[in-house]
Order: structure tokens, then C-alpha cells, then sequence
């Protein structure tokens, strides 16, 4: 019984103190804040690796199994300054934006088609359900035989590649687009190709984004994988064929010097091309933290 | 003063839609008459088909009977001659700044273009008082500010009549208060037609110079009444709100009682 008696308390009302409490704001020092940049913190990750690297190399001793660090760097440096790595570089990604872009027009129409009609959406859902799973560089015989050695294969592929998973995407950035949403722009008139460019394309740009990340992922490793395949017999290439050439000629600095370059474009795409882009969209409108 | 037929007339409306299993009728045979500048309240208990009716004056759905027509014509689609205020936040479109959005209502509309259109969106932002923030981003704003930045679009329409739906039941009770007043003080300023549906008794009450209150399951017309705003005793010496909660809450309680007696 004594459980459901109240307590009673007397009632006081305080003086709120004025001082005499220690800081309520004081600046950070300078390491601090130093150490709070992300940058920075990657930037020393980095940097142990690279020591790590050099040590190792260097107590191996071995340049054709492990080239050290440094001479991998001025492999890089020489081959950026003679304009090989760049046009190989250049090569790749004028292969990769053709089969992007390629690939996103297609993921377009297709999800524009599945909007509008419930065929359309039954036949996007079975086609990405067959072929998301399917790794592109599996396309690469047939592509092969079809379009001949050349750029006309490459595109293929790197087509299958981007469009399944930006269509997916897109697509199911559409259907969860607020039907408050939805019937705003239907208050305001809006129908047909102008609903979709004016509501329903904004609405799902994040999702369309992600879909365009990870359809430049998957291009950008079916590339360099198909290039690989295909340097074998094919006259001039890209960034693979760089790579599979000074294998074959056992300069394996330029191997690494190679895959750094991979690794730098995608990173610079990545972490600045995407980063902008999302930065100036889809933050800046507060629909994604 | 022309005193004219009434603006918006719903004749014998059932409004039917199916869930996954069932065939659920919203409202039977709803009757009612808005003309112009009322503040015409639809009051009801939750299941009282109040939203669905509403949508289906707003064009996005069809009566399974009768009719409803605006100005004489039959309303068949949405339009922008009623113009939406919906309960979520999410009616505004993130992707543009406050000026934006209204300004897309009149724009996409084909009622203003271009500069026409900044200076309307303009007039009706500062109605609302939020002119410092017309480049703000929605994300950026109170939900109160966003249900005002919604108000100002629809208004800036000025659409024959406004339809709210609880415009204001997602925000606190101080911001609803002051909302409620804002909405009044417009109203006094350009007197426009407005459809409200609520299922609070002091809003209606506040905010209505008519009160249509409806039965639950499925909705149909239980009484029309005026409001001063004043909540005043009438002449059986009960409180409008007083006779509004009786009506509709009586059969509620029976209801309720009864499996326990």
C-alpha cells in the first residue's frame, strides 16, 4: 500500500548563478582540431602504408615480384610525363563514358516505359531480376564474336553493366516517391513527360544518384577487366591493356604505376565528380544527411 | 451583393474505394453546399470518410454516386481551381527554395510565368511573414513555417476554394494555435473560400463559420451548424463545442460500454 503514497517534497526556486562555473565554450587547440579533419587522418593512413611498402620492398629486394614504393612512384611520374599513362588513361575513359552514357539512355527509357505502362514494369522487373546477377565481363565471349575486337565489344558490355543497375534504381526511386508528393503536381496540372521531369525525377534523384555510383563502379571494373581479356590480340587499348603489356614485358613498376592510375581515377570520380554533384543536389536539399 | 448559387454543391456523394481485401464505402450519401468565402469546417471522428471526401472534391477520386460540381461544372480531375494544403510536411518540394515552390504552383499551372510570378509568389510569401526566408530550402524550415510556406502557395493560386487537409495536425500546440489565428487574419484580408477538414472539436469551432459534422463508418451527414469562432452558449445553454462533442461522440460511449456491461 505504502507504494502508491505520493512523496512529498517541499517546493524551491533557485537563484540561476551567474559565474563561477568553468567554460562553456573554449576554442580547441590546434592539434585538436588538425586531428578532427578527416583528411588528415586518411592522409597518415596513407602515408604509414606507403613507408610499410618501401620498408618491406626494400628488405625483399625482389623489383620483379615487388617493385619498392619509390621506384613504382617515378615509374608513374615518367610514364604521366611521356604521355603514355595519359593516353591510356584518356583511351579508357572515352570507352567508359561512350558505354555510360550509352548505358544510361537506355536505363531511361526502359524505366519510363515501366512507369507508364504495367507491362513495362513486369518487363524492366524480369529483365534487371535475369540480368542484374549477371557479371558483364561473362558477356565478354559473345560480345566478342558479335561485335569483333574493338570498342563496339567493349561497349557492350560496359552498356550491361550500367544499365541494369541504374534502372533499378531509378526505378524504385520512383516508386517510393510520396504519394503527397504525387498529388501535388497533380494539383498544379502537371501530367505526363513534364509530371515526370518536374516531380517524379527530382523526388528520386537520390536514388538515380546511387544508381549512377554504382553503375560507374561496375563500368569502370568491367572495363579494365574486359581491356585485360582483349590486350591479348587487340592493337591499342586503354588502362588494362597498359597494365597486361608491362606484365607481359616484366616491368612491374609499370604494373603498379598502372593500377595507381585505376585506383586514382576512380578515386578522383568518386570523391569529386559524385561528391559535387551530390553536395550541390541532393544535401543541399536536405534529402540525404 | 449578388447572392449567388452556392460555389461548390455535393449531391448524394458515396465514395467507395478497395483495399487489398475489401470494398470499403468512406461516405454514404454525403450532401452539403459551400458558397463563396466560407470557412466550410468538415468535422468527424477518425473513419469518418472526412480526407477521402476531400480528396474527391480535389479531383482524385470518382463518386461510385452522385455528384459534386464547382461553379456548375462536374468535378472530374484535379485541377488547380482547388488547390491542395495537405497534413505533411513533404507537400513542399525539397528540391526547391521557398520562393521556388510557390512560384512552381503558378508556373506549372500555366497561370504566371517568370517575373509575373516572382513578384506573385512574392506578394503572398510576405502574407505569410516569411519573406527573410523565400531562398531558404524547406528542409531549412519549423513545420510551421512549411505549413505557412504551403498556405502561401495555395493562396498565391487563388484557387475558388482552398482545401485543407488538418493542415495544422502535425505541429505542436502552440504553433497550431498561432497557425489557427494566422489563417483567420488572412482570411479577414482577402476572404477566400475555404474547405477545412479536422477531426478536432475547438478547431472547427475556432476556424468555421459552418461545420458539417459527419458519422463514422461509413460517413454520413449528422448536422450542419454556424460557428461564430466564439464558442458562445446557445439557446439550450450548452457550448457549441459542448453540443458538437455530444453528438458526436453519443453512439461512441454506447458502443464502448456496452461489451463490458
Amino acid at each position: 500500500m505504502a507504494d502508491h503514497v505520493l512523496v512529498q517534497r517541499p517546493e524551491f526556486v533557485r537563484e540561476v548563478e551567474t559565474s563561477a562555473y568553468g567554460v562553456v565554450e573554449k576554442p580547441l587547440t590546434t592539434w585538436e582540431r588538425i586531428f578532427n579533419n578527416a583528411a588528415v587522418r586518411k592522409g597518415l593512413i596513407l602515408l604509414m602504408l606507403a613507408v610499410i611498402w618501401q620498408v618491406y620492398s626494400t628488405v625483399l629486394n625482389n623489383p620483379l615480384l615487388f617493385p619498392k614504393f619509390s621506384d613504382t612512384i617515378s615509374a608513374f611520374y615518367e610514364n604521366i610525363m611521356n604521355g603514355v599513362l595519359l593516353a591510356r588513361g584518356w583511351f579508357s575513359i572515352k570507352v567508359l563514358l561512350m558505354g555510360y552514357a550509352a548505358g544510361l539512355f537506355l536505363a531511361g527509357t526502359l524505366t519510363a516505359f515501366a512507369i507508364t505502362t504495367r507491362i513495362g514494369n513486369d518487363f524492366l522487373e524480369t529483365l534487371t531480376a535475369m540480368f542484374n546477377p549477371l557479371p558483364a565481363i561473362a558477356l565478354l565471349p559473345l560480345a566478342l564474336i558479335w561485335f569483333g575486337l574493338g570498342n563496339g565489344s567493349l561497349v557492350f558490355v560496359l552498356i550491361h553493366s550500367v544499365l541494369w543497375p541504374v534502372a533499378l534504381n531509378t526505378h524504385s526511386g520512383f516508386m517510393s516517391v510520396s504519394q503527397t508528393m504525387r498529388m501535388v503536381g497533380r494539383n498544379y496540372g502537371l501530367t505526363g513527360p513534364r509530371y515526370v521531369a518536374k516531380i517524379l525525377i527530382p523526388a528520386a534523384f537520390p536514388n538515380i544518384l546511387t544508381g549512377m555510383k554504382i553503375g560507374w563502379a561496375f563500368a569502370w571494373r568491367t572495363l579494365i577487366a574486359a581491356e585485360l581479356v582483349f590486350g591479348v590480340s587487340s592493337g591499342s587499348g586503354g588502362l588494362g591493356w597498359f597494365i597486361y603489356e608491362n606484365k607481359n614485358q616484366l616491368e612491374i613498376a609499370n604494373v603498379f604505376a598502372g593500377l595507381f592510375s585505376v585506383i586514382i581515377i576512380g578515386l578522383f570520380v568518386e570523391n569529386f565528380i559524385f561528391r559535387n554533384i551530390e553536395l550541390k543536389t541532393v544535401r543541399k536539399w536536405g534529402m540525404q544527411s | 451583393m449578388a447572392a449567388a448559387g452556392p460555389l461548390l454543391e455535393v449531391r448524394g456523394v458515396t465514395l467507395q474505394y478497395k483495399t487489398k481485401e475489401h470494398l470499403v464505402t468512406a461516405t454514404y450519401r454525403v450532401d452539403f453546399r459551400v458558397f463563396k468565402s466560407d470557412r466550410f469546417v468538415i468535422l468527424g471522428p477518425s473513419g469518418c470518410g472526412k480526407s477521402t471526401l476531400l480528396k474527391a472534391v480535389g479531383g482524385y477520386l470518382q463518386p461510385t454516386e452522385g455528384s459534386m460540381s464547382l461553379n456548375g461544372e462536374v468535378i472530374t480531375r484535379p485541377g488547380s481551381d482547388r488547390v491542395f494544403v495537405f497534413q505533411e510536411f513533404d507537400q513542399l518540394l525539397p528540391w526547391k527554395t521557398v520562393k521556388e515552390n510557390v512560384m512552381f504552383a503558378l508556373t506549372s499551372s500555366r497561370r504566371l510565368a517568370g517575373r509575373a510570378a516572382e513578384d506573385k509568389a512574392m506578394q503572398y510569401i510576405e502574407k505569410v511573414k516569411l519573406t527573410k526566408f523565400a531562398d531558404s530550402f524547406p528542409h531549412m524550415l519549423s513545420g510551421g513555417m512549411k505549413q505557412r510556406v504551403a498556405i502561401a502557395r495555395g493562396m498565391a493560386m487563388e484557387p475558388d476554394v482552398l482545401l485543407m487537409d488538418e493542415p495544422f495536425a502535425a505541429l505542436d500546440a502552440l504553433t497550431r494555435r498561432k497557425m489557427q489565428e494566422e489563417l483567420l487574419q488572412l482570411w479577414d484580408d482577402t476572404h477566400f473560400t475555404v474547405l477545412f477538414v479536422t477531426h478536432s472539436i475547438p478547431e472547427a469551432v475556432l476556424i468555421g463559420n459552418r461545420i458539417l459534422l459527419l458519422s463514422p463508418h461509413p460517413g454520413r451527414v449528422k448536422a450542419e451548424l454556424n460557428s461564430d469562432g466564439k464558442d458562445n452558449l446557445s439557446a439550450d445553454g450548452k457550448k457549441l463545442s459542448d453540443r458538437i462533442h455530444d453528438m458526436l461522440f453519443a453512439d461512441q460511449i454506447e458502443e464502448e460500454v456496452t461489451p463490458h456491461g
